[in-house]
């Protein structure tokens, strides 16, 4: 037992000293029969670490490595080159095994990172204040429909058709028990967003709209006339940024009006980690900041003057308010949120500008030769690192198949959408920095071949 | 500064060394130009030593040509960069400004802060765990599902439940899911029950989930033994009350000796159970929460399963389910057939092999990568070994007890042993002298304090968990300081006050902070042009 240093004799001197006879007699207050004697039947015994590193290892060879393959998939989650920096830093102890940091003379190493964070969250999506981060995107988006519902009092949310699918289940989930109205509707296989209905569907009983930007195929749609419609009838417009990568080129959306802005940070500094952890981003308006979920670090001075930060305006969290908290949130995602930010830090304008323009580069090489195959229909008119094409026959099957050639080769609409005949031709095509020449030349031919 | 040195504990250093000379800082009032103090290095803000065209990242350059970006192309972000050294040095200083598990004893009550193992991190960076995208076919993906589903076997063979939802992604997320079942349970036989009953001891979030899921929050009372009072409880339920969130081991850390009463008595007036699992650790394998009845509870990964805190997360809380709320669980799920094989049951399927369930929670399957450390972590202990860490958790929270109680109010312990962390008052201390003071002496002492004020039950709370793997010198040295703290409280001492003199920072004006909130940083601009988009807000 590697990771317990009680020897026997200190477990027997220590009993003596809290007066027990055996261990099991510090559980005295459990009930008769209920207690286990005996370790559970049927598990396993301790093992030692070689052994543990086999069976794990064992697993995780039965996966097909992103790294290894031709790999395409994106909606929501991007595989981009972290430098090695950015792990060697969140494996120091200090970062790794410290705790939220409640007593902040000895966890300003946590603290200025937040403040940091939140500074380059804010600048990124053009807000004026950001959080300490969220669980993810797809639950940031959820709380920002709350924090629209608490601000403009009313509970109507209009979600776009180009909003990622996963994100909309985790808002109906949640309205099931808040009494939102959500209306929501299927996107179609074309170049057009539904901006234009949107701006229709708001009415007065309309709290936000709920905008996706690049949206799930991929689309870019100016947000300016969707934020103006809706502040006109006292809405908020909701931006949802699930590739910030994109923000390096395109302008963000808290330029073009949006009130709040959330996002998913995965694409900076952490892992594909088949869905997790990730780190949610939330940003909006200085005046909203009392409605905002989540934890904020702040500036403040310490008894000598000197700079420093604490957790601040706890008042609207949780342990303070607990019924009438603004959210049940109680952690953030702050070993990613420390991730992002030193990948950030890394990048800084030169290379997020830089790395934004390489993906974009390679996904207009790839959208051309793949758009030119016979049968292959490229949706798209305009697209930052992501792209729809409607395929001559069934994706979902497509992708199985190109997975048989060693090719991971997009994210099927039928897999996002079981039910929508409508889209069953439709694959989604992420290209990033990581795609090779060669890597396009193998999805080219896999497709060719099962677009036969 | 003067400090009292004559009052430092009589022998705290088990190697028996001390200090001959004034420990740093120790009447030190001369002032270095830099203001680092040797090891001790102030680090400026990224935003004062990097710049826009700096970075550590280099990129081949691609040829232009004509974008696709909808004619969006943005005109310029200010954010700094900083070129790969000057990058490590700037993380590195600050990380040195943080306490940690890895430095010391970190006894905070109810946050399980215990040794986190590295074959865990190794672990959850094999390629085949770390590299795979959640939308991958599921063919490509079948030992990550198999880790999920060996997981989940797992946990609900330790609490004795019926299943499990693993994809909430912390401890209130999983809360939020367990009274979702709940509610949907409910609903599904037609019964809009608006109550639920929360113990006043409990944890911020139980009253805050509930009250998200449109339920009215009622306490229950304390007995003054700190435990639930079952007969007040039994006199309030009735058919408005939806379920009772209880915390067992509970937030005094004390075993709720009535628990199997409790849930008879819930389930008898057709509510339901939800446990806080945040104590977990105090009885992994030595009792299952589903033989005290329990109906859903949270288990937090980052608590009982080593997975590491992180400065604040990410956590992960599955959430264990009986076999009344186990068919409301969310979507996805891992299953394996009798093929060996493993699926992922999403929106497709579900319509067949989980009608019931209340949809998604979040986007993907939750905490992949947590799961894979606690895995690591339960293999490592295997069903013996957990229930070692139980007994010594327990071990050493009352060797705290028994240690302290001659010197610091002990509310309950005359009642019996506790569970897995010892519960003290500030009762006795001079006129002026709180809680806080003694937390803030425990960091001068090279320690992290322990949870202060809270459970709010008792007054001036001082929650101490340490946890398993903490050695018996450690616990030696500890104990020795919080008696010298405890006594010098108690006799008015001063220079408490003060503390901590010896922390990279002295104590911080929190209300300055939430007066005028700075919450970005705001460039400084000589020319009065605005520069960046992050606009300063409030004071400063």
């Amino acid at each position: 037992m590697r990771y317990l240093p009680l020897s026997d004799a200190d477990r027997s001197a220590m009993l003596e000293k809290v007066g027990a006879k055996s261990a099991n007699d510090l559980f005295r207050d459990v009930p008769q029969g209920l207690l286990l004697k005996e370790p559970i039947d049927g598990l396993p015994l301790h093992a030692s670490e070689m052994a543990v590193e086999r069976e794990l290892s064992a697993m995780a060879r039965k996966n097909m490595v992103a790294g290894d393959v031709p790999f395409f998939l994106g909606c929501g989650a991007y595989k981009h080159h972290v430098p090695a920096t950015v792990d060697h830093i969140i494996q120091r102890g200090e970062f790794l095994t410290a705790y939220t940091p409640y007593q902040p003379e000895i966890a300003q190493g946590t603290l200025q990172v937040l403040f940091e964070f939140q500074t380059q969250v804010a600048r990124l999506l053009g807000c004026e204040v950001a959080n300490a981060s969220m669980y993810d995107g797809s639950t940031a988006c959820w709380e920002a429909i709350g924090m629209a519902r608490r601000i403009t009092r009313k509970s109507k949310a209009i979600i776009s058709a180009g909003l990622h699918p996963h994100y909309v289940s985790v808002c109906k989930t949640m309205a099931k028990f808040t009494g939102d109205t959500l209306e929501t509707e299927l996107p179609g296989l074309e170049a057009a967003t539904d901006a234009e209905r949107l701006i229709a569907s708001i009415d007065g009983e309309t709290s936000c709209v709920v905008v996706q930007y690049p949206d799930i195929l991929g689309r870019i749609t100016d947000l300016t006339p969707i934020a103006e419609a809706a502040q006109a009838k006292g809405a908020l417009l909701i931006a949802v940024v699930t590739e910030p990568v994109a923000l390096g080129a395109i302008k963000s959306p808290g330029e073009m009006g949006a009130d709040i802005v959330v996002g998913e940070g995965q694409s900076i500094g952490v892992g594909l980690q088949f869905g997790g952890p990730y780190v949610g981003l939330f940003a909006t308006r200085e005046k909203y900041v009392r409605q905002m979920p989540g934890r904020l670090a702040g500036e403040t001075v310490d008894a000598e003057g000197k700079r420093g930060f604490v957790l601040t305006l706890s008042t609207r969290e949780q342990h303070i308010r607990r019924e009438k908290a603004t959210s049940n949130i109680c952690t953030n995602s702050g070993l990613c949120a420390l991730a992002f930010s030193i990948h950030m830090t890394l990048l800084g304008e030169k290379g997020l500008t830089g790395l934004a323009q390489l993906n974009h580069a390679r996904a207009r090489e790839a959208a051309e030769r793949l758009g030119a195959i016979p049968g292959v229909r490229l949706v798209n008119d305009s697209y930052f690192n992501e792209f729809t094409l409607e395929l001559p026959v069934e994706a979902r099957p497509a992708v199985h198949a190109m997975v048989e050639k060693g090719v991971l080769g997009g994210v099927s609409l039928g897999r996002l959408y079981p039910c929508a005949d409508s889209l069953k031709n439709g694959i989604v095509v992420a290209v990033t920095e990581v795609v090779s020449d060669a890597d396009i030349d193998a999805l080219e031919a896999a497709l060719m071949e099962v677009c036969k | 500064m003067t400090v009292a040195t004559e009052s430092k504990p009589a022998s705290p250093n088990p190697s028996g060394w001390r200090p001959s000379a004034p420990v740093a800082g120790e009447g030190i009032t001369a002032p270095t130009v830099t203001g680092n103090r040797a090891l001790m290095l102030e680090e400026p803000l990224l935003f004062e030593i990097g710049s826009r065209g700096q970075t550590g990242v280099d990129f081949e350059a691609r040829p232009g040509g004509s974008s696709r970006l909808g004619g969006l192309e943005r005109q310029g972000v200010d954010l700094p960069g900083l070129s790969e050294p000057e990058a490590v040095r700037h993380y590195t200083r600050l990380s040195r400004q943080n306490y940690a598990i890895d430095l010391g004893l970190f006894p905070l009550g109810s946050c399980t802060m215990k040794h986190n193992p590295r074959l865990n991190e190794k672990m959850a960076r094999l390629p085949g765990f770390a590299d795979i995208h959640p939308l991958q076919p599921q063919e490509t993906v079948q030992g990550a599902l198999e880790l999920i589903n060996k997981l989940a076997f797992w946990l609900i063979d330790l609490t004795g439940m019926h299943g499990v939802a693993m994809s909430p992604k912390a401890g209130a997320h999983g809360e939020l899911c367990g009274l979702l079942c709940i509610r949907a349970a409910l609903e599904a036989r037609g019964d809009a029950r608006q109550v639920v009953l929360v113990p006043e001891s409990a944890h911020g979030t139980n009253p805050a989930t509930a009250a998200f899921c449109g339920y009215r929050v009622e306490n229950i009372p304390a007995t003054k033994a700190g435990r639930v009072d079952l007969e007040a409880l039994k006199a309030r339920l009735g058919p408005d009350v939806a379920a009772v969130m209880i915390t067992n081991p509970n937030t005094c850390g004390l075993f709720e000796p009535d628990m199997k009463a409790i849930s008879d008595a819930v389930h008898a007036a057709g509510a339901f159970v939800y446990c806080d699992g945040a104590n977990f650790n105090a009885i992994v394998g030595k009792v299952r929460p589903g033989d005290l009845g329990v109906d859903a509870m949270h288990i937090n990964l980052h608590k009982t399963f080593s997975t590491p805190h992180g400065g604040g997360g990410p956590g992960s809380g599955p959430v264990v389910l009986s076999e009344a709320l186990a068919p409301y669980g969310p979507l996805p799920f891992a299953a394996k057939f009798p093929d060996g094989s493993y699926k992922l049951v999403e929106e497709e399927t579900a319509g067949d092999e989980h009608p019931d369930a209340f949809g998604r929670m979040v986007a993907f399957h939750g905490q992949m990568g947590m799961f894979t450390r606690a895995l690591t972590y339960i293999l490592s202990h295997g069903a013996d070994g957990l229930a070692q860490v139980a007994e010594d958790s327990v071990l050493n929270a009352n060797y705290i007890l028994r240690s302290l109680e001659d010197v610091l109010d002990a509310p309950f312990a005359v009642s019996g042993p506790c569970m897995h962390e010892a519960i003290f008052s500030d009762k006795g201390f001079a006129e002026g002298f709180s809680t806080i003071d003694v937390a803030k002496a425990l960091i001068d002492e090279g320690f992290h304090p322990m949870t202060m004020y809270f459970p709010l039950v008792v007054h001036g709370a001082m929650l101490v968990e340490p946890t398993e793997t903490e050695s018996r010198a450690n616990l030696d040295q500890f104990i020795a300081a919080l008696r010298s703290i405890a006594d010098r409280a108690k006799a008015g001492d001063q220079a408490l006050k003060a503390a901590p003199i010896y922390a990279p920072r002295r104590r911080l004006d929190e209300t300055q902070a939430a007066r005028k909130p700075v919450l970005t940083y705001d460039n400084p601009a000589p020319d009065g042009s605005s520069t960046g988009l992050g606009a300063h807000f409030g004071g400063g």
